[in-house]
């Protein structure tokens, strides 16, 4: 991959991150869907073990929801960029 | 199908925790034979990609949604081991930043969908190119094993859901099956364009085993 492609990659995260998550289903998910039917939905509401600093995807702070989920998802994408990038590059360069 | 906390119990979320640790430290040692220099920038951007592409919930049947999870898709283009690595940096981030699948069920998470999902659906995908070596055999794989690498690690949530005590496998397994044999269909068609569109224009990126042991 060169520094175009690179780029290219990351500007269309980005933009699924940023724009098309604001049209995202709200439905719940598969596993949401088998617990609300087979009545173990309310074992997941409890406190979770770890509080995230941007819990379901909405930066905390922002009053209007769609911009929220946008800034959120533009965030992560970063970070995860970043992260997948240099555990790659730990992974490779370890040894040398 | 990230799984929160609360669902699995102590002699579920523990052994799973082993499991995937001991799961991505074999996957390191083999990624670090296999990755190539020029691989890594990849890692990164799929990493972005696919945690981008698991925001977009798309509506299924009875008011069900449900997201790419990209297993296959990154061992498509990265090889089993580094792809499962991606797919655990993506439930790793989620976890600790967005609260998306719970602390403590985040081993059996990557066992499900970085192991079980992106691992088991590669070698299924193996399997189908072995079998059909024409020039659709890539993509007849890269379809059929996107859809099952759903179903499986549906599969394996559920079992892990019936040891915890929270719902018998007699009700978990057909429900969680089902489900998500409907939502790897959507998983099946968005690998398959993706995989097709990179076939077209740069299908060396395309992770072929003989080709990466030097």
């Amino acid at each position: 991959m060169n520094k175009k492609e690179i780029i290219i990659g990351l500007v269309a995260a980005l933009v699924l991150a940023g724009i098309i998550s604001i049209f995202a289903s709200s439905w719940p998910d598969g596993l949401e869907k088998v617990a609300e039917n087979l009545g173990f939905i309310e074992k997941g509401e409890g406190d979770p073990a770890l509080a995230s600093p941007i819990p379901d995807y909405t930066m905390p702070g922002l009053k209007n929801e769609k911009f929220a989920t946008s800034i959120a998802g533009i965030l992560g994408t970063i970070i995860v960029f970043g992260f997948g990038y240099g555990i790659g590059a730990l992974i490779k360069y370890r040894k040398s | 199908m990230h799984i929160p906390d609360g669902f699995l119990a102590m002699n579920t979320w523990i052994p799973t925790w082993f499991i995937s640790a001991g799961g991505i430290a074999y996957s390191i040692r083999a990624a670090s034979r296999q990755l190539r220099d020029r691989m890594i920038p990849l890692m990164g951007v799929m990493s972005a990609f696919i945690f981008a592409a698991q925001m977009l919930n798309f509506p299924v049947a009875g008011g069900t949604s449900g997201h790419l999870l990209g297993g296959v898709l990154a061992a498509i283009l990265l090889g089993p081991f580094s792809g499962a690595i991606v797919i655990s940096v993506v439930l790793i981030a989620q976890c600790l930043i967005f609260q998306d699948g719970g602390l403590t069920a985040l081993g059996a998470n990557i066992l499900n969908m970085a192991i079980i999902g992106t691992m088991g659906g590669y070698f299924i995908y193996s399997l189908i190119r072995n079998a059909v070596k024409s020039k659709s055999g890539i993509m007849i794989a890269t379809f059929v094993a996107a859809w099952l690498s759903v179903v499986i690690a549906s599969i394996a949530c559920a079992i892990e859901l019936a040891i915890s005590g929270t719902v018998p496998i007699s009700k978990a397994l057909p429900a969680m099956a089902g489900i998500h044999a409907i939502i790897g269909i959507g998983e099946g068609i968005i690998t398959s364009l993706i995989v097709g569109f990179v076939l077209k224009v740069r299908p060396d990126l395309i992770y072929e085993r003989k080709a990466s042991n030097e």
